[in-house]
């Protein structure tokens, strides 16, 4: 259906010749963004129609006193499913801690949030495949399972800022919205994150265009390939600071990718941005020690680390 | 008179959420008084985790999203 239109518009409408270059190129661009904001559109509107269904007051109640190790894997998936911004990180972690959910299971749920989001997964399954997309998810999740608990193990309760626990919340409502309402909130969400990425989807598609059909294929393999041991943690540091949504940083990767690094380098340095940033850590300043903070992003670096070589040996 | 809060830690919605409280309550001629919470302790006292919320005497009214100018019409009646 995508490729009758983008044929369509390239011979016909816009009267290029067939077999030339830039038909190749044009029609390649055409297709691939109908197809990326196809999906996007879909699923974006499917997820914020689920995550209507939850929200952080009714998470926090199901993970209240859970115990480790479940409550992480618990806490892991329900991040991808409960609507949260980092800018509300700080109202969602002193309302867990209240709650009584353990201080490792409610990392899993701050890890597991920003890292496994929907257009990360759209943006994936459209440029590298849907097996990418999922292995993405998966590893994701364990990622935040095993920070988590092992924050969870090394009893830190007392590097977080003592007014944390004096603090008293009022008592919530959870007003349900109608099906109407739902479906109001899920278009609004997708037209918000929509006008956000938009721009950076046409333009990763544009320079994944250009620069696959100009710079040589292994410009980066001898740098970033599977054979450089610090490929993974260079991959790694670079993303902490560099802070954006999943759609952001796709033009870097989809070029990285196209020039050689390897896929195991490529989903660690997507980890680092997403679940790594600098403005989150700063938001949570107010409710972690220093030094917490540093610990957390010690063993989550740790943990995506470990990810992107098993994946470089494997794939 | 009408006390309107607008509960968040200083992020961009924040501020939208109060221009269009303003906005709803100049349209529908309605004296208020505004106020912006930063404070992370009074926000938690009113039960809210996602910000921005809009809280009208004293009651929660939406948290977590930013409504239209008529869904707060409607609020604010």
């Amino acid at each position: 259906m995508f490729q009758t239109f983008a044929d369509y518009m390239t011979y016909e409408l816009l009267k290029i010749q067939p077999g030339t270059k830039l038909a190749g190129a044009v029609d390649f661009f055409i297709y691939d963004t109908l197809k990326i904001f196809f999906m996007l559109i879909v699923i974006i509107f499917v997820v914020s129609m689920i995550r209507t269904y939850f929200s952080p007051e009714r998470t926090k109640q199901l993970l209240s006193h859970k115990r480790e190790f479940w409550g992480n894997i618990m806490a892991a998936l329900l991040g991808v499913v409960t609507p949260f911004c980092s800018c509300s990180a700080v109202p969602v972690f002193i309302g867990f801690v209240e709650a009584g959910v353990p201080l490792g299971v409610t990392f899993s749920f701050l890890i597991s949030s920003p890292m496994v989001n929907e257009v990360a997964l759209v943006l994936l399954w459209g440029m590298f495949g849907w097996k990418i997309a999922a292995l993405y998810i998966t590893t994701g999740l364990v990622v935040a399972i095993v920070s988590g608990y092992i924050i969870g193990k090394l009893k830190l309760e007392h590097l977080v800022e003592e007014y944390v626990y004096q603090m008293k919340v009022g008592q919530g409502e959870i007003v349900d919205m109608t099906i109407s309402e739902k479906v109001g909130y899920a278009l609004d969400y997708t037209k918000e994150i929509m006008s956000k990425v938009w721009l950076y989807v046409v333009v990763a598609i544009a320079i994944g265009g250009v620069i696959h059909g100009y710079a040589p294929q292994d410009f980066l393999a001898a740098y970033a390939g599977k054979d450089n041991f610090f490929a993974v943690p260079i991959a790694v540091l670079l993303g902490v600071p560099l802070y954006s949504n999943a759609a952001g940083i796709i033009p870097i990767v989809y070029v990285l990718m196209e020039k050689g690094m390897s896929m195991g380098t490529v989903l660690a340095f997507m980890m680092s941005v997403t679940a790594l940033s600098l403005p989150e850590m700063i938001i949570l300043r107010n409710v972690l020690k220093p030094k917490l903070i540093g610990i957390f992003i010690g063993i989550v670096s740790i943990a995506i680390i470990f990810t992107g070589y098993m994946f470089n040996a494997i794939l | 008179m009408m006390k309107i809060e607008i509960l968040g830690m200083g992020c961009k919605k924040c501020n939208d959420l109060m221009d269009g409280a303003k906005k709803a309550a100049a349209e529908l001629n309605m004296q208020a008084e505004f106020v912006k919470v930063e404070d992370i302790k009074t926000i938690m006292s009113y039960g809210v985790m996602t910000t921005p919320a809009l809280v009208v005497d004293g009651v929660v009214k939406v948290s977590g999203k930013i409504p239209s100018i008529e869904e707060i019409k409607g609020l604010l009646k």
